[in-house]
């Protein structure tokens, strides 16, 4: 496998997707793309490469265009550089109902920037978040690198993103 | 008041193998390969007990493992924990707060059906807690020979894997669920052919909720008349409501079917912002939307919840108090669907679209009563006519809330400013 990029496979990594094809029948290969791609990554600041869903299809031994369609179907995927955490507010309709809008604009203003977008400092991440994150009774809520704040205030997101910077 | 998936969650520990123990906990399991009890008498003990499926449909569960097909044939189980209906949180505390619960009944699950793999999807966002904490349950049970090769000295296999998602509320229908499992776009599959006949990686497939699962061992232990009886009024059994929105103190409930809404929603410290009850959407965002004088007539079980025109669905119970803006409400569930279309079929790929741009035209003042006919005819085009529910959650909510509250989207429209303070 000396085509494959060693930065993105080290042994630990290859060690990671092999535990992870131990749970698929062997000749579903496809099967492991999701998870592995999670790892990769996590491991690359937080986004893909082409390099990455190329050497991935070649470890796996499947389709690039497979790799690709997961890549970019799952929306916990990003194919272009952000920041080095992400906020995903949550703006469905049991956090609307409890100012969650409120929550969205003062980290937009705080940061200074939209969703989708990451801060100059290359710090924040703020995911445009359509899902509802299945803590609707502990509304407002976000999570930040995936890690749940519930119950939020003005207040209280100040002192989160404090613990960040 | 008894309490199935719950009954941890008051304990210190409550994910522990410990605490799961000492309320009599792998019992059940335990029952069926002492006393040898067979697939059928399970599959119909479980019919029995009248539980239903508590990700959203209410199919009832034992009814759907009957389809199974008798034969040496490699099979499946899946539980869904894709936990993604908006104004849904009961799974992901059965998952951080009892696993245990959910593995047992997945093991149960899978001996009734044939199924030596199992597999449990967990959403993507859950990897920090959800993840982690099933994760060394899993490792426990494992430990312990509860699940694996040759379980207790018995000779029986099955193995139960986790699976990690990576975010697409879609991937929640049952055939998506399949698609992403076999590391596929979460696309719906076209039905028949039913997983149960063939489903992943073609084989026969059982798909529960979460819920279902976590719920089984003990109407294995304590019998399918126990199970029914724990309903009230015209309930049979128990289900979680999730209580969020206007209310006092959003919680999770595991009440019995039948309660009363005006009982839950006392439980929940009542309305909120010093306001009366204005609507309840009380099955997730999927469901039509109910008025509030109705809801406080109306009791928690199937039939109560059909008889005043919606269902109870995932019991995701959305409070509304008197200063909402039904407009608002209805613009912000029609952006989720429109976004988490998966984008197959033209109605609920364009249809989707064209409900949440006329809804904000009407939002930023551009609106006109025509778009109000307009957002009836769109939503009737989608219903019905694609391949999975995504389209008629879409449509449903569309109608209802323009059944319910057309006086308000007209004054929206006439004043370009909402009826309410809100
Ligand atoms: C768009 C859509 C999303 C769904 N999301 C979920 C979900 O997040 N969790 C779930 O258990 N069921 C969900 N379902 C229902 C599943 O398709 C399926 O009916 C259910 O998992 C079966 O389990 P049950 O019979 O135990 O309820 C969804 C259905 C649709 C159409
Ligand atoms: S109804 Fe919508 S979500 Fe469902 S399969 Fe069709 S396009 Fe996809
Ligand atoms: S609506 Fe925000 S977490 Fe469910």
């Amino acid at each position: 496998m000396n085509d494959i990029n060693n930065n993105f496979f080290n042994n630990e990594t290859c060690s990671m997707i092999e535990n992870i094809k131990k749970k698929f029948p062997e000749d579903r290969k496809k099967s492991s793309i999701i998870e592995s791609l999670l790892i990769l990554q996590k491991n690359n600041n937080g986004y893909l490469t082409k390099d990455i869903i190329t050497s991935l299809a070649k470890y796996l031994k499947v389709e690039e265009i497979d790799v690709y369609e997961v890549a970019t179907f799952y929306s916990m995927f990003n194919t272009k550089p952000v920041g080095i955490n992400t906020i995903s507010v949550c703006t469905n309709v049991s956090c609307m109902l409890r100012n969650a809008d409120n929550i969205l604009n003062h980290i937009e203003n705080k940061l200074g920037i939209k969703v989708g977008e990451t801060t100059k400092d290359q710090k924040f991440f703020l995911k445009d978040e359509i899902e509802c994150l299945a803590a609707c009774n502990g509304a407002p809520m976000m999570q930040v690198n995936h890690k749940n704040y519930e119950n939020l205030t003005i207040e209280k997101v100040d002192k989160i993103l404090e613990e960040f910077e | 008041m008894t309490l199935i998936c719950t009954e941890t969650y008051s304990k210190q520990e409550p994910a522990s193998l410990e605490t799961y123990l000492t309320l009599e906990g792998y019992q059940a399991w335990q029952k069926i390969l002492n006393n040898k009890i067979s697939k059928s008498e399970i599959i119909n003990q479980i019919k029995e007990s009248g539980l239903r499926g508590k990700g959203g449909a209410g199919f009832l569960t034992g009814l759907k493992w009957s389809f199974i097909p008798i034969s040496d044939e490699q099979k499946y189980l899946v539980c869904n924990s894709d936990e993604s209906e908006p104004g849904t949180c009961k799974d992901r505390d059965i998952l951080r707060y009892n696993p245990h619960a959910i593995i047992e009944g997945m093991l149960i699950a899978s001996y009734a059906i044939g199924a030596s793999v199992a597999y449990n999807y967990l959403r993507g966002e859950f990897l920090d807690e959800q993840w982690k904490v099933f994760n060394k349950a899993l490792e426990e049970a494992y430990q312990k020979g509860y699940v694996g090769n040759n379980i207790l000295s018995t000779g029986l296999t099955i193995n139960i894997f986790p699976v990690l998602g990576a975010g697409a509320y879609i991937v929640g229908e049952e055939t998506a669920m399949l698609e992403a499992i076999e590391g596929k776009r979460g696309m719906p599959r076209i039905k028949p052919p039913f997983p149960a006949i063939k489903g992943l990686f073609a084989k026969p497939t059982i798909i529960n909720n979460t819920e279902t699962l976590a719920t089984v061992p003990k109407i294995i232990l304590k019998g399918a008349e126990w199970y029914k009886s724990l309903g009230i009024n015209n309930g049979e059994g128990v289900k979680i409501f999730c209580m969020s929105g206007s209310v006092q103190k959003p919680n999770n409930f595991e009440v019995p079917l039948g309660t009363p809404f005006s009982n839950l929603l006392e439980m929940s410290g009542g309305v909120s912002n010093n306001s009366k009850l204005k609507a309840v959407i009380p099955g997730g965002s999927s469901v039509p939307v109910v008025k509030g004088e109705l809801m406080l007539d109306t009791n928690m079980d199937y039939d109560s919840i059909l008889k005043a025109n919606s269902m109870l669905g995932s019991g995701g119970v959305i409070v509304m108090d008197e200063t909402i803006c039904m407009v608002k409400v209805l613009q912000r569930i029609s952006r989720f669907y429109y976004g988490e279309s998966c984008g197959q079929c033209t109605p609920c790929r364009e249809g989707t679209g064209w409900l949440y741009k006329i809804l904000t035209n009407i939002i930023d003042g551009n609106g006109t009563i025509n778009d109000l006919h307009e957002l009836e005819r769109i939503a009737g085009l989608i219903e019905g006519h694609c391949i999975c529910a995504l389209g008629d959650a879409a449509a449903l909510p569309v109608k209802s809330f323009l059944n319910n509250f057309w006086d308000e989207f007209e004054y929206y429209i006439d004043n370009k400013k909402s009826m309410v303070v809100g």
